[in-house]
C-alpha cells in the first residue's frame, strides 16, 4: 500500500501521549506552587525553587507544553481527516515534535535558573524564542500545505480556526519578542516603556485569543460532533462568530493596563472592543452547545460528552467574566486581585484542559485501533474530579479576589485606608488553602488520566489508517 | 500624535466595528433558514461530519447589535478615536484630579484641626493616634514594619534611640523630606585589614561589647581623626548628620564583628524617601506625633491596633 494512501499518524501520537505527560507536570508545579503560597518555607531557600522562577515554569508548562502538544496532536490529526489527504512533509512534522518537545526541556532549565525576558507567557530567552519561531513556521508549512492537498473544495470550520490560531501566533510571538541579544542568555526588548507594555499585552491577550480560544474551538468544531454523532448546528453562525472574533480579538488587550501611564484613547479601545468581543466569543459556545443538543441523552454514559458540555459551559462563563473585567469600573476593583487567578483559572482549567482531556479521550482509542478506552469509568471518576477542582479553584480565588480589592479601597472616616497590605494578605489565607485542595483534586485526575492511557496502549500496535475517500 | 496615527486608529476602529455589523448582515440575507434537522449544508467530511445552518439565535444577534450599539456611543463620549477627546471631555488623569480634590476637601479639615494642636497634646491624643496609627500602616510598615520595630537598616521606632532627633521639628522633617546617612569606606584610611580589625574591635568597646585589647585601644587617636567628625570624639552620635550613637548598644547594621566589619569596609547608604508630595504638611505632623508616641511610656507602643 502507498504511503500516500494512509494517514500520518505517528506524530499524531507522539504529540498526544506528550500532552499527558506534560499535563502532569505543568499541573503538579502548580500545585507546588500553591503549597508555597500557604507555606513560603516549601522553597527550602533555593533560588531554583522560589515562587518567581516556577510560577512562569507553570505557566509556561501549561499553555505551551500541555496546551502547545494538545494543539499540535489534534490539528494534525483533523486536518488530515477533514481534508482526506496524508499529512504533508512528513519529516518536517516530525521535525516539530522533537523540536517543540526540546524546546520545553530548555524551557525547564532555563527558567529556574532564572533566565527570563521578564516578560508574563514571554519569558524564554531570545535563542529559545527563535527555535520556537522556526518550529511554528514549520508547523505552518505541515498544516497549510496538507491543506493545499486536500481532496475536498470546502474547508471544514475547524481549519479555520486551526489556521487562524497558528499564523497569528508565529505574528504575535515575533513581534512582542523582537531584542537585542547581549549575551547567549541576556537580551533586551526594542521596545522601551509603555510601549513596551503595550506590546507585551497585545500578544499576552492574543496568545489567550488565539491560542487558547481560537486552537481550542478549532478542537471543539471537530471533537464534539464527532463524540456526539451529529451535525455542527450552525454554518451561518460559525462564519459570523469565526470573522468577528478574529477581528476583535486583535483589538482587546490594553485592557490589562487599564488606569495606567497607557494614553487614554488605548485603554478606551481595549475595554469597547473587550465588551464587543462578548457575542463573537458565545457565538462558539452556542454552536458546541447546540450541537449536543438533541443529543443530551448521551450524557448519561458518554463522560466524554460530559468533559466537553462543561468545557464548553466554562468557556462561555469566562468569555461573560472576561469583557465585564475589562470595564474600567469593574476593572479598577478586580486588577492586581486573585480575582485575575480565578478568571484565568476557570478559562485554563474549565475550557481548555477539559476539551483537551474531552478530545484525547476520544482521540487516544482511534490512533491505537480500539473501539473506547481502557476504562469508560476511570473516565467518568476523572470528569467529576476535575470538575469538583475547578469549581473549588475558580470560586475561592473569586472570593479572594473580591476580599483584596474590597479591603485594599476602604477608607476610614477621616480619609486612611482601612486596611494594612498585610492585613489583606491575611484574609486570604483560607482561600489560599482551598484554592490548594481544587488543584491537588485535579491534578489527581490527571493521574487517573495516565492510568487509563497507560492501559489503553500497552500492548497495542497502531496500525496504518487508509485515508478515506472523500463523499461525493 | 502625529496626524496619519490618528486617522490610522480612527480608520482601523470604524472599520472594525462596520465588519461585524456587515457580518450579521450578511448573514441575514443568506437564503431561507432551514430550521428542520434532515437539512444539511451539503458538506460531508470524514465520514459523517456534517453542518446545518440553522438560524442564528434571535437573542445572540441582538446582544451583539446592543455591544456594537453601546460600543458606538461609548466611542463618542470618551477619547478612543485617534485623537479625537470625547464629548464628555474626561480624561483619567482629569478623574484622578477631581477625586484628589473631592478627598481634600473632605478630609483636610480634619487633619489642619489636629495639626493645629499643641505638639504635647498631639502625641497624646487618642483620636489623632489612631489617625496617626492609620498613617503608619499605609505609609511606614513595608521597611520600619507592622510592629515599628524596624530590621536591619532600617530604625527601630519604639526605642529611645533618635538618630536625626526626637524634637517635633526633626522628625517632621525627616517625614517630610526624608533623609539620607551616608557611612564612608574606611578601609584604605585605616590601612588595610589589621587596622580594620583593630577599629572592629575598638567601636565594639564602646558600648561594652567586648573589651579593648592593646591594639584596639590604640585605635583611639585613628578613631578621633576619622570618625569624630561625625559620630563624635566619644561616639555619641550627631542627629545633625544622622550619624548614629555608637555607644547606646542599639546597632542599625548589626552588632557582629562581621557586620560592623562590612559597616567600615563597604560604608552604608541608608535612605528614608521623602513624604511630603503624598502626605502633605498636616498629616505628616499628625504621623510625626504618633511615631514619636511609640516610644513614650503609655504610647501606643507595638504599633498597629
Amino acid at each position: 500500500m502507498d504511503t500516500q494512501a494512509q494517514y500520518n499518524d505517528t506524530v499524531v501520537r507522539q504529540f498526544a501521549i506528550m500532552t499527558v505527560v506534560w499535563g502532569v507536570v505543568g499541573m503538579l508545579a502548580g500545585v507546588y506552587i500553591a503549597a508555597q503560597l500557604i507555606w513560603p518555607a516549601l522553597n527550602f531557600d533555593l533560588p531554583y525553587l522560589t515562587f518567581s522562577r516556577l510560577r512562569p515554569l507553570h505557566t509556561n508548562a501549561v499553555i505551551f507544553a500541555f496546551g502547545g502538544c494538545a494543539l499540535f496532536a489534534t490539528a494534525y490529526y483533523v486536518v488530515q481527516r477533514t481534508c482526506h489527504a496524508r499529512l504533508a512533509f512528513g519529516k518536517l512534522a516530525s521535525f516539530t515534535f522533537w523540536g517543540w518537545q526540546l524546546i520545553i526541556v530548555l524551557a525547564a532549565i532555563t527558567l529556574p535558573l532564572g533566565i527570563t525576558q521578564g516578560k508574563e507567557y514571554a519569558e524564554l530567552e531570545w535563542p529559545i524564542d527563535l527555535m520556537i519561531a522556526v518550529v511554528w513556521v514549520a508547523f505552518g508549512v505541515v498544516f497549510f500545505g496538507t491543506i493545499y492537498k486536500r481532496r475536498i473544495k470546502h474547508i471544514y470550520v475547524a481549519n479555520w480556526f486551526y489556521g487562524a490560531f497558528i499564523i497569528t501566533v508565529a505574528i504575535l510571538h515575533i513581534f512582542n519578542n523582537l531584542s537585542i541579544p547581549v549575551s547567549l542568555t541576556k537580551s533586551y526588548p526594542i521596545y522601551s516603556g509603555v510601549i513596551d507594555a503595550m506590546m507585551q499585552w497585545w500578544y499576552g491577550h492574543n496568545a489567550v485569543g488565539f491560542f487558547l480560544t481560537a486552537g481550542f474551538l478549532g478542537m471543539m468544531y471537530y471533537f464534539v460532533p464527532k463524540q456526539a454523532g451529529r451535525p455542527v448546528y450552525s454554518y451561518r453562525l460559525s462564519v459570523v462568530h469565526f470573522w468577528s472574533l478574529i477581528a476583535v480579538y486583535m483589538w482587546a488587550g490594553p485592557h490589562h493596563l487599564h488606569y495606567t501611564s497607557l494614553p487614554d484613547w488605548a485603554q478606551t479601545l481595549g475595554m469597547v472592543f473587550s465588551v464587543v468581543l462578548l457575542a463573537p466569543s458565545w457565538g462558539g459556545m452556542i454552536n458546541g452547545i447546540m450541537t449536543l443538543s438533541g443529543a443530551w441523552h448521551k450524557l448519561r454514559n458518554d463522560p466524554i460528552l460530559k468533559f466537553m458540555i462543561v468545557a464548553l459551559s466554562f468557556y462561555g462563563m469566562s468569555t461573560f467574566e472576561g469583557p465585564m473585567m475589562s470595564i474600567k469600573t469593574v476593572n479598577a476593583l478586580s486588577h492586581y486581585t486573585d480575582w485575575t487567578i480565578g478568571h484565568v483559572h476557570s478559562g485554563a482549567l474549565g475550557w481548555v484542559a477539559m476539551m483537551t482531556i474531552g478530545s484525547l479521550y476520544t482521540l487516544i482509542p482511534r490512533l491505537w485501533n480500539r473501539e473506547g478506552m481502557y476504562s469508560t469509568k476511570l473516565i467518568d471518576v476523572h470528569f467529576w474530579t476535575s470538575t469538583i477542582g475547578v469549581v473549588l479553584y475558580a470560586v475561592s480565588m473569586w472570593v479572594s479576589g473580591i476580599t483584596q480589592g474590597l479591603m485594599w479601597r476602604a477608607v476610614n472616616d477621616d480619609g486612611t485606608l482601612t486596611y494594612a497590605f498585610i492585613e489583606s494578605l491575611k484574609a486570604t489565607y483560607p482561600y489560599y488553602g482551598l484554592r490548594l485542595l481544587g488543584g491537588l483534586i485535579f491534578f489527581s485526575g490527571m493521574l487517573i488520566m495516565v492510568y487509563n492511557v497507560y492501559m489503553t496502549v500497552r500492548d497495542r500496535k497502531p496500525e496504518p489508517v487508509a485515508v478515506l475517500e472523500p463523499a461525493q | 500624535m502625529p496626524t496619519f496615527w490618528h486617522i490610522y486608529i480612527a480608520a482601523g476602529t470604524i472599520l472594525t466595528i462596520v465588519w461585524c455589523g456587515w457580518l450579521i448582515a450578511w448573514s441575514a440575507k443568506q437564503g431561507p433558514q432551514n430550521k428542520g434537522d434532515d437539512e444539511l449544508v451539503g458538506h460531508v467530511w470524514d465520514g459523517d461530519l456534517a453542518e446545518w445552518n440553522k438560524p442564528m439565535p434571535k437573542w445572540w444577534l441582538y446582544l451583539f447589535f446592543i455591544t456594537i450599539f453601546w460600543g458606538v456611543g461609548y466611542l463618542i463620549a470618551f477619547p478612543g478615536l485617534g485623537g479625537y477627546q470625547g464629548m464628555l471631555g474626561w480624561s483619567s488623569s482629569g478623574q484622578y484630579d477631581e477625586e484628589i480634590e473631592a478627598a481634600a476637601a473632605r478630609y483636610e479639615p480634619i487633619y489642619a484641626e489636629f495639626a493645629a494642636m499643641e505638639w504635647d497634646d498631639l502625641v497624646r491624643h487618642p483620636e489623632a493616634q489612631q489617625l496617626g496609627a492609620s498613617l503608619y500602616a499605609s505609609y511606614c510598615t513595608t521597611c520600619h514594619g507592622s510592629d515599628a520595630r524596624g530590621a536591619k537598616g532600617f530604625p527601630n521606632l519604639t526605642d529611645d534611640a533618635w538618630i536625626w532627633g526626637d524634637s517635633e521639628q526633626q522628625i517632621v522633617t525627616s517625614i517630610l523630606n526624608g533623609r539620607n546617612a551616608v557611612m564612608p569606606v574606611l578601609t584604605p584610611a585605616l590601612g588595610g585589614d589589621e587596622g580594620v580589625a583593630n577599629m572592629v574591635t575598638y567601636v565594639r568597646s564602646l558600648s561594652g561589647l567586648v573589651e579593648a585589647d592593646a591594639a584596639a585601644t590604640a585605635m583611639q587617636p585613628m578613631f578621633v581623626a576619622l570618625c569624630s567628625a561625625c559620630h563624635g570624639v566619644e561616639g555619641n552620635g550627631n542627629p545633625l548628620l544622622g550619624s548614629p550613637s555608637l555607644t547606646d548598644g542599639v546597632w542599625l547594621y548589626g552588632s557582629s564583628i562581621e557586620d560592623v566589619t562590612a559597616t567600615i569596609v563597604n560604608g552604608r547608604n541608608g535612605i528614608m524617601p521623602a513624604h511630603g508630595e503624598l502626605l502633605g504638611e498636616n498629616r505628616t505632623k499628625i504621623l510625626a506625633a504618633y511615631v514619636r508616641s511609640l516610644s513614650l511610656d503609655g504610647g501606643s507602643a507595638g504599633g498597629m491596633q
